[in-house]
């Protein structure tokens, strides 16, 4: 019997707990490849896998490049400069010519919600999902809910604050959906613009006031906080934000010993979170990142390597 | 001469308060008086109901410019074959219908190879741009029926009052897309719990509502006519309702898909179920319902969108807004306002669908008066079907609707006495 059954993961929302159970399982097995010094398993060797990035990341993409050398798949990686998307071919061309160069595996980054469900129904390869504009990113969700997994031993029952913008943020989507499934009681922190009184419909509490929820957190996981063109009318700017909101040295004091400080990255040092903070021992910002390369190797082997755990 | 008469059918014709089982005489074109024993042909029509021909005041047949969307010629097999027998046609096409010159073209074109009647409109602004008035004169004179941007909005209020009041001098009603620029952004979706869910960008009820609230104003203000196309939300049947109780010369039309989808549909990601305005909330349907039962919105339309498979088939935030309908809008009314929800009888349902949008438009058209032009529609009211979008005649396939079941649809459709469509 096995839990998974998909040959994509394209979001959070669609999988059932069993199904974010095995990946966690799956990916603690393969956590320790990385520990050794022959850092490689031959899980997927043969495979190929594109990582086809239509928006810039550095780090996600590493991750997953580093993830399928350590299963001895071929990656290639392909970004929007260097594809031809700028030059009018559709997405879905240009996935059918993924697909006819046999690529096995893609792992997509796309500014639109919903773009890798859209390949999913139409190519035979796995398709991952790296980020779907403000819907998902469900390998960073996996990795935060890894983290907290393995520092607590449980998820259910845990009071998770997820603090900053909500409204734009895809890792705060994937991680709400899972720890949701999973029993965890999540709180959303941040300003009344972009952490909308609505989101209470998803199952979520809404705070607007950090400061209430520091005492009873389990786990603080801070996002990126951007005062960009599309920003500017949500927010005043970024000194009333870590006034309001900002993780600051004093706030840090009133946590829990246990409480675990969370970050997807990169980190604006002295916005969302103060630099000493972030190099607290309560941090555990670059562990999620080692964890990053366990659980999108979990995925990639679920999705295109068969079931079961690794011998 | 050619004398039709159509036996022992249920005869509705709303404009005339008539509902009874009777025989419909044709000739020449014309509904004429009965008489008996002079029928050349006869169109046996017991248990099926004899409807003034449908009308559609909301149609885009994407010529000139788009007939890789769609024709007159296969948009009005379309509308023939959902029963209607006038169309009324938008006029953001390539170029926009801002000139004469362009609604003598669609004239001529839809004389040509139309099958049902094509009634035309003209853009409020020059390029629908929302900033100068098109030349509304010589859009009466070659023709139009009424003034809309519609796909787009006029934003700056000063432009749509004198838009009003100038139309005034013709006749002519403004038919305006409720949308708020500035409120609803880069929206593609209702916004609500799915939008958060899915990470799309939400567009607002009050985007509609501010600018339905806005058109209530000027109405009142110019005493002038303002008809608000395919209304969305609950807020704006509230707006129109208090208005019209008033007396402001304020009207609303609704669209199939905002009464029989949600925006939960939007959760596979699937760009037949984007339009615009978007599918809205429970809440807004049963609002919506309950303003056509109670008489607020007056008119029932598709805004039949037709677009390539290619065009929908990409990103759904890339995707252009719009869906098909012609085919569909009747029996999605008439199963769910009729037949399920009895929100209505049949004889208003035709109503909304006749007397009233020729009442608006001041069509020659919606009745089945002696005299008046044989557009007739033949209804099966209890005919259970399943819509097949491979089978539709439309060019474009882009439908929500695909293998969905209603109960009652039109059977035969004729123009002028003549038989444009049937069921075969």
């Amino acid at each position: 019997m096995t839990a998974w059954t998909r040959k994509d993961l394209t979001g959070l929302d669609e999988l059932t707990a069993e199904e974010i159970i095995f990946l966690l399982d799956t990916a603690r097995a393969f956590k320790g490849v990385g520990e050794r010094s022959l850092k490689k398993v031959p899980a997927l060797r043969g495979k190929t896998l594109v990582n086809f990035f239509v928006e810039p990341s550095t780090r996600t993409r590493t991750s997953f490049e580093v993830a399928a050398m350590r299963l001895s798949a071929d990656v290639v990686n392909i970004s929007a400069t260097a594809s031809s998307l700028q030059k009018g071919e559709t997405l879905k061309d240009t996935a059918l010519n993924l697909q006819a160069l046999h690529a096995d595996i893609i792992v997509l980054r796309h500014s639109s919600p919903g773009s890798s469900k859209f390949l999913a129904e139409r190519l035979d390869s796995s398709i991952i999902n790296a980020g779907d504009g403000a819907h998902e990113h469900p390998t960073q969700g996996l990795l935060d809910i890894f983290t907290i997994r393995e520092k607590f031993g449980k998820i259910e029952g845990l009071n998770i604050a997820i603090v900053g913008d909500i409204l734009f943020s895809r890792v705060a989507r994937s991680n709400i959906f899972g720890l949701l499934k999973l029993g965890a009681k999540v709180t959303l922190v941040g300003p009344s613009t972009l952490v909308p009184k609505r989101f209470e419909k998803l199952g979520v509490r809404v705070s607007h006031r950090i400061d209430e929820i520091l005492a009873e957190a389990d786990v603080v996981n801070l996002l990126r906080i951007q005062h960009e063109r599309q920003r500017k009318e949500y927010f005043p700017g970024l000194g009333e934000y870590v006034a309001l909101f900002g993780l600051t040295k004093a706030r840090a004091e009133k946590l829990k010993p246990s409480c675990l400080i969370m970050h997807p990255g990169p980190i604006n040092r002295g916005v969302e979170i103060d630099s000493e903070v972030a190099d607290g021992k309560q941090s555990v910002i670059l562990e999620q990142v080692t964890n990053g390369i366990a659980v999108r190797m979990a995925v990639l082997y679920a999705c295109a390597g068969g079931a079961g755990l690794p011998s | 001469m050619k004398i039709t008469r159509i036996a022992n059918g249920r005869v509705i014709d709303p404009a005339n308060q008539r509902d009874e089982v009777a025989d419909l005489w044709l000739a020449d074109g014309k509904i004429i008086a009965p008489q008996p024993g002079t029928e050349t042909e006869t169109i046996d029509a017991a248990n099926i109901v004899v409807a003034p021909g449908l009308i559609d005041i909301h149609v885009h047949l994407r010529e000139p410019g788009q007939s890789h969307k769609e024709t007159i010629a296969s948009g009005t097999r379309a509308a023939a074959a959902g029963g209607f027998t006038s169309v009324v046609v938008m006029p953001n096409t390539s170029p926009t219908a801002d000139s004469a010159a362009t609604i003598t073209w669609i004239k001529e074109k839809a004389a040509n190879s139309a099958c049902v009647n094509v009634f035309t409109t003209g853009a409020i602004t020059k390029g629908l741009k929302g900033e100068e008035l098109a030349p509304y004169g010589s859009l009466f004179n070659a023709g139009v029926v009424a003034l809309t941007d519609d796909g787009r909005c006029v934003q700056n209020h000063e432009v749509m009052r004198r838009a009003v009041e100038y139309a005034r001098m013709f006749g002519l009603t403004v038919m305006d897309h409720c949308q708020d620029y500035s409120l609803v952004g880069d929206g593609i979706m209702h916004e609500g719990e799915w939008s958060l869910r899915l990470g799309l960008p939400g567009w607002p009820r009050a985007g509609e509502e501010m600018i339905v609230a806005r058109n209530i104003l000027l109405a009142e203000l110019l005493d002038s006519p303002i008809h608000c196309q395919h209304i969305s939300s609950g807020g704006s049947v509230r707006l129109i309702r208090e208005a019209r109780a008033r007396g402001v010369k304020i009207s609303g039309e609704v669209c199939p898909h905002h009464i029989a989808l949600t925006d939960a549909e939007l959760a596979a990601f699937d760009s037949n179920f984007k339009m615009n305005p978007p599918l809205r909330a429970l809440e807004d349907i049963e609002a919506i319902i309950e303003g056509i039962a109670d008489g607020t919105l007056t008119i029932l339309c598709s805004d039949h969108a037709p677009h390539a498979a290619y065009e929908k088939e990409v990103e759904i935030d890339h995707a252009p807004f719009g869906i098909t309908g012609l085919e569909t809008q009747f029996a999605t009314f008439h199963d769910i306002l009729v037949h399920k929800r009895r929100a209505i009888d049949l004889p208003r349902l035709i109503a909304l669908y006749t007397s009233e949008p020729a009442k608006l438009l001041k069509l020659d058209r919606g009745t089945l008066s002696p005299g008046a032009p044989a557009d007739i529609t033949l209804i099966d009211p209890n005919l259970d079907w399943t819509f097949d979008k491979n089978a539709s005649l439309s060019i474009s396939k882009n439908t929500p609707f695909h293998g969905h079941t209603w109960r009652g649809r039109a059977v035969r459709t004729m123009v002028s006495g003549e038989t444009v469509w049937s069921l075969s």
